[in-house]
């Protein structure tokens, strides 16, 4: 008890606990661990041939952190910024170091942006986006939504509905810029008819 | 080739894309044939982690064949059959030089806080990942190891993420014989997490969740002891009752940035984004853990500040330990492990999907449909 000195006993022994768990205790010494110490210099283990590796050739300027010294000798080549989500993102890597929360609002406000301008995007091309099969909604009928949810004491059934709007939204603004677009079509075309 | 593409929050599809050239002369190309979905990919999947860019193809944790190799990998050649480890890391830098293969500084430009992690926005990098037929391995002569001859592909592909961090994650809590383990989430990590507490040699191992049939395979395969939070109006009060108000010795918080239990801390995270992370599940951890106890954590959480019980934690004079997982440097033990049954990852999978159908599976395990715990991708040229 807490209130006192001694610890509450457990209702198993270590031997109970060996011979009902399997493998209970194999790694019972807090110093043979693998992570143990936390650190351990040796820089032959790891099998890099090198100090400091070659450089990988920088195709267009990669956005970095400035908290970074220079551009790292590797990394990922993914979806290079582009229009102005990546004018955003590219002001954040330029101005804000990863302490300052403008760097990340930012970030996330470009993927907003990124998301919205590729879903109007999809729509002037052969593959538009599709809220059906890009959600995988339908697994809802194939792998027992119902079920899986009814009756059951789960605690994210109250905030589940909310992601319908998250998906739904890029739809409803999409749908607007769409009719706005029809409606000033139509006024022009009005317009140069009745002339 | 066939990838995985993010179209924007709750997205994806699967999109024709070329297959990635070598970029680097240490870079390998891999043929992927089994892939997996992670509890994280799911903080992409719901547009949580900050500059995660449309186009991108998730995937950290995969198996594969090398198709192709640079001028300076000395260690594979075309046709080995390979596991990936989540990390992308170099191998030499001060991070690596140490063992801290996670933390490694040459393969971010994008932040120095977090190393690189395939398929895990630009925040982690900017590298594409593995749900898809191909991908690029930086370092090949230092992330990948072959897969050996008697361990099946299920294992291998559950070695390169989740089995290993769940086991990093009793290491964090530094068990002792005997000690009380809480573990929060009983996700793939948080079984394993509260399988390797027997390992180490904890005397009792509880979990919480709120999904009953996965609590319902904490019993059986982690031999747990079991709460689902939901029956409790104060789960932190239950957990002192049980434990004769002293607290658990360890907690692990295996949840991370989406956790339930608290409706507005998990919108302002999850749904608007105005916290890195919903820190209920690893608040409750802090109120749990007995005074001078340990937390370890390998929940994810984004870079932005949450609301974490920081006071509480000092008072109660707590050690608090978390990193991304080094994934190599568990890997000689587990195998190990793996090799002679005390651990057997694949017992968790509940499903396989061919990359075709991969919304499908975000979907099913995104809203823990169909009994879903660990979903499998096979892609179509595997
Ligand atoms: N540190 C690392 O290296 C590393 C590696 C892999 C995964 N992760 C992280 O680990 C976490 C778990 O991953 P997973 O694959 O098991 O994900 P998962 O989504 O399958 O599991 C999370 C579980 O937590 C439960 N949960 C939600 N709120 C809870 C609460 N308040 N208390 C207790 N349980 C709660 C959910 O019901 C679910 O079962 C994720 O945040 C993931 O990003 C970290
Ligand atoms: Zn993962
Ligand atoms: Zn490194």
């Amino acid at each position: 008890m807490a209130y006192t000195a001694e610890k509450p006993p457990l209702t198993e022994s270590s031997d109970d606990l060996r011979a009902r768990i399997p493998g209970w205790g194999v790694d019972l010494d807090p110093a043979d661990r693998p992570s143990v110490p936390r650190e351990r210099f040796d820089p032959a283990l790891s099998g890099a041939h090198w100090d400091f590796p070659e450089r990988q050739p920088e195709k267009w300027p990669r956005e970095r952190s400035i908290e970074h010294k220079f551009l790292t000798p590797v990394f990922g080549t993914s979806c290079p910024p582009r229009g102005v989500s990546g004018m955003m993102r590219k002001y954040a890597y330029k101005r804000f170091s990863e302490g300052r929360a403008a760097h990340w609002l930012i970030l996330i406000a470009a993927d907003r942006v990124d998301a919205l301008g590729s879903h109007l995007r999809s729509f002037l091309t052969s593959r538009p986006d599709n809220p059906i099969t890009e959600t995988g909604l339908l697994s809802e009928f194939s792998h027992r939504g119902m079920s899986s949810r009814v009756g059951k004491k789960r605690a994210d059934l109250v905030h589940q509905p909310l992601d319908a709007i998250i998906v739904g939204v890029p739809w409803v603004l999409a749908g607007r810029v769409a009719y706005g677009g029809v409606k000033g079509v139509v006024k022009v075309v009005g317009r140069s008819r009745r002339r | 080739m066939r990838a995985m593409v993010y179209r924007g929050a709750y997205k994806i599809r699967v999109e024709e894309k070329d297959i990635p050239p070598i970029e680097h002369p240490n870079d390998a190309i891999v043929r992927v044939t089994l892939a997996a979905i992670c509890g994280s990919d799911l903080h992409l999947y719901h547009g949580m982690m900050p500059d995660t860019r449309i186009g991108m193809t998730f995937g950290h944790e995969f198996i594969g064949v090398v198709e192709k190799v640079g001028s300076s990998v000395q260690n594979l050649k075309p046709g080995d059959r390979v596991m990936v480890p989540f990390n992308v890391f170099c191998g030499s830098c001060y991070f690596c030089a140490r063992g801290l293969y996670s933390n490694c500084h040459n393969v971010n430009p994008n932040a120095t806080a977090v190393g690189g992690i395939y398929g895990y926005s630009h925040t982690c990098g900017g590298y594409d990942g593995g749900q898809s037929e191909f991908v690029r391995v930086p370092f090949a002569d230092v992330g990948p190891s072959l897969i050996p001859e008697w361990m099946d592909d299920e294992d291998a592909v559950l070695l390169t993420d989740a089995l290993a961090t769940g086991y990093f994650g009793a290491q964090l809590g530094d068990i002792v014989e005997g000690d009380v383990v809480v573990v929060f989430g009983a996700g793939p990590v948080g079984l394993f997490a509260a399988k390797s507490a027997w390992l180490m040699g904890a005397g009792r191992v509880i979990v919480i969740d709120h999904l009953e049939y996965r609590l319902e395979k904490a019993r059986t395969f982690a031999h747990a002891e079991t709460y689902n939070f939901a029956e409790y109006d104060d789960i932190v009060v239950h957990m002192k009752r049980i434990t004769d108000h002293l607290g658990t010795d360890v907690a692990i918080d295996a949840v991370g940035a989406e956790a339930d239990g608290n409706f507005l801390q998990h919108v302002a995270a999850a749904k608007l984004k105005l916290q890195g992370g919903s820190p209920v599940a690893l608040n409750w951890a802090i109120d749990s853990v007995r005074k001078g106890g340990t937390v370890s954590v390998i929940g994810a959480y984004g870079p932005i500040f949450s609301a974490v019980k920081f006071g509480d934690a000092l008072n109660k004079g707590l050690t608090l330990r978390m990193n991304q997982c080094p994934v190599k440097r568990q890997w000689p033990r587990l195998f190990e492990h793996v090799r002679n049954g005390h651990l057997k990852p694949s017992d968790i999978v509940t499903h396989r999907f061919p990359l075709e159908d991969i919304a499908e599976a975000y979907y099913i395990f995104s809203a823990k449909l169909d009994g879903c715990i660990k979903p499998l991708i096979v892609p179509n040229a595997a």
